[in-house]
């Protein structure tokens, strides 16, 4: 009951507001409000990816309910309920294997040499990686106008006009910049003592590269690859410049006229729907954009999945 | 006894070495061919084009874009391009960059792992769908019933969509960047008793902002480059001195008037009204080039830091 503190009771009162501080709720305001903010804005991101696919399949669900392999089948037309998007897809198949056949194995040839045989200190080397970054971010429309005047003018002894070959041919120079990005990340994160067992042992470069260092790499190409495969399936900026047709398309060749199921949507977004028919265009666009959201999703997703099941492994040992 | 001839591999195997050699530089040349002609079709067709047109009349700066009538005012695509590349900026920083700061400094693990997934599927979904979806739901049902529905297909309406398109790019460049902030920088600041909120505003957030600048920029470099949404929901109207700069207003952007040049009639007409295809895609590669070497930069810088 003395007046006088002690320093042992100033101790006491100390050590009581501090842990009163300490365990004192306060409420953090700010902080809440921008776990508020971040929560909503991932959200809504979220929430804009279902209602893109809510609307696609919503509107596309009962008309494919009724028209189902036949809306695949036949041919494209003016009459909603008879045309299918056979036409298209066949385009859009022959940009898929001509991007295949064309710009896989040049990508992977060109990461090949800017990853194991080309200096990097070598001003060529940086000129050639400087433009493939810059090639990467041209706009697509433009790669159009460069297919148009290369594909369909220059080289037209060989596509024949404005075909389904150059438009593959357009698309393969259009992702070729990714194919050699991805590439050369996956030969990249190939350790390099795989590299040195296999010169130590006398082989050559491309003894090694091809034993060694590509078997190595191939989950990360073969991600790359699904990743600009389903790149050039999607575009359709390219096509309309090259000279897709958007009328009728009697018959599907490689060196005819073409179309592509990207073109298709984009036709018959905007068409109003036609008297005396059952369904609209809007329709069958939606149903072709079901079609091409499900092939497109396919290769993206699973390159996704390749990519994350090989990095786990990889970290794992 | 060991030769320096038996060191060199037998002579089949170093002309294979040799050819293999050869056919790999080949392929890492060819994208340099591959930019070059990209720039003399440009440039030659821009120049075709140019001396086409009838000076007298500037054809160049002068009551819109009418290619048919030789009225090409770069005013009219250029604020087209501007006025829809804002509007989509307005939807992609904020939306890519809130996903973004919550993957990077929020989200558990286990949300993280599902998220990202998501955001490359959207990312992967083809520009055609999102102008399909802004023709269908974007147009009538937010832009339409919020300003004129007589005239739904506008700058606004498109730009929303192109915001929606370059999210997913926003979102995994300003990634990159957060996640490249040290852990230690983020301790520091715990050891000195800031919140979380305080170190990731001003620790983390300044730390990645050349980062964050890049993914503006490649991301503004996107949408000005995107054509497919611009040409569906843009309203394709180049009428006037140039089209207003208010967003609920039609406008053409600059990729919309090369899918123009090429789609319709024009193409039979050929001249002039063809051959700007050309000069407006030298245009649009000199702005998109001109930011992607910017953004390059700044993301060379982040990684110059740390």
């Amino acid at each position: 009951m003395s007046l006088l503190t002690t320093p042992a009771g100033a101790g006491a009162t100390a050590a009581e507001s501090v842990r009163a501080a300490l365990q004192r709720r306060e409420r953090d305001v700010a902080g809440w409000a921008m776990l508020l903010t971040l929560l909503l804005t991932s959200f809504l991101t979220l929430a804009i990816l279902t209602a893109l696919l809510v609307q696609v399949v919503g509107e596309s669900g009962p008309f494919l309910a009724e028209r189902r392999f036949d809306f695949v089948t036949r041919p494209i037309g003016s009459d909603p309920d008879k045309m299918g998007i056979w036409s298209g897809l066949y385009g859009t198949i022959v940009i898929g294997v001509i991007v295949l056949l064309v710009a896989i194995p040049m990508g992977i040839a060109a990461a090949i040499y800017l990853e194991e045989y080309a200096r990097p200190t070598n001003p060529l080397t940086k000129v050639i990686l400087i433009n493939i970054r810059n090639l990467a971010g041209v706009p697509a429309v433009i790669y159009g106008v460069l297919g148009f005047i290369i594909f369909t003018q220059w080289l037209d002894p060989i596509t024949q006009g404005k075909t389904a070959l150059a438009a593959g041919l357009t698309m393969a120079v259009l992702v070729l910049p990714i194919v050699v990005i991805t590439s050369m990340e996956a030969i990249r994160a190939v350790p390099s003592g795989l590299r040195d067992a296999g010169f130590g042992l006398g082989a050559s470069r491309w003894e090694v590269t091809r034993d060694h260092v590509l078997p190595y790499a191939a989950p990360g190409i073969l991600t790359g690859t699904m990743l600009s495969i389903a790149r050039a399936l999607g575009e359709a900026a390219p096509l309309i410049i090259v000279g897709a047709i958007t009328g009728l398309l009697p018959r599907t060749s490689l060196t005819g006229e073409f179309t592509a199921v990207p073109i298709l949507i984009y036709q018959w977004s905007g068409r109003p729907k036609p008297t005396g028919s059952e369904y609209s265009f809007t329709q069958s666009a939606a149903a072709a954009g079901l079609v091409l959201l499900v092939i497109v999703l396919i290769f993206n997703a699973g390159a996704i999945y390749l990519r994350n099941r090989f990095e786990r492994v990889r970290i794992g040992g | 006894m060991l030769t320096i001839a038996d060191l060199r591999g037998n002579p089949k195997q170093r002309r294979k070495e040799r050819g293999m050699r050869v056919v790999f530089q080949g392929a890492a040349l060819l994208t340099i061919v591959v930019s070059l002609l990209i720039l003399f079709v440009l440039v030659r067709g821009a120049i075709t084009f140019l001396n086409e047109i009838d000076w007298d009349i500037n054809p160049l700066s002068d009551t819109g874009w009418f290619p048919r009538r030789s009225r090409f005012d770069l005013r009219t695509i250029v604020v087209g391009s501007l006025v829809m590349g804002a509007v989509s900026m307005l939807v992609a920083v904020p939306f890519g960059l809130g996903t973004a700061i919550y993957l990077s400094e929020y989200a558990p693990p286990k949300v993280r792992a599902v998220v990202k997934p998501v955001i490359e599927v959207l990312a992967g979904v083809p520009s055609v769908i999102i102008g399909y979806f802004v023709l269908r739901v974007i147009a009538p049902d937010i832009v339409g019933r919020l300003f004129d529905p007589e005239n739904e297909r506008n700058m606004l309406a498109a730009g929303l969509g192109i915001g929606i398109l370059v999210i997913p790019i926003m979102a995994s460049v300003s990634e990159d960047a957060l996640r490249s902030v040290p852990g230690s920088l983020r301790e520091a600041s715990y050891g000195i008793g800031a919140r979380k909120v305080t170190t990731v505003v001003k620790v983390v957030l300044p730390a990645a902002v050349s980062g964050l600048v890049a993914a503006s920029i490649i991301a503004v470099s996107r949408a000005i480059g995107e054509t497919m949404v611009a040409t569906m929901a843009g309203g394709f109207d180049g009428s006037g001195p140039y089209s207003g700069l208010s967003p609920t207003e039609s406008g053409l952007t600059m990729t919309a008037a090369m899918t123009n040049a090429v789609g319709g009639t024009d193409q039979s007409v050929g001249g002039a009204p063809f051959q700007v295809l050309f000069f407006v895609g030298l245009l649009l590669f000199l702005v998109t080039m001109m930011l992607n070497v910017i953004g390059a930069r700044f993301v060379a810088r982040v990684r110059q830091q740390y």
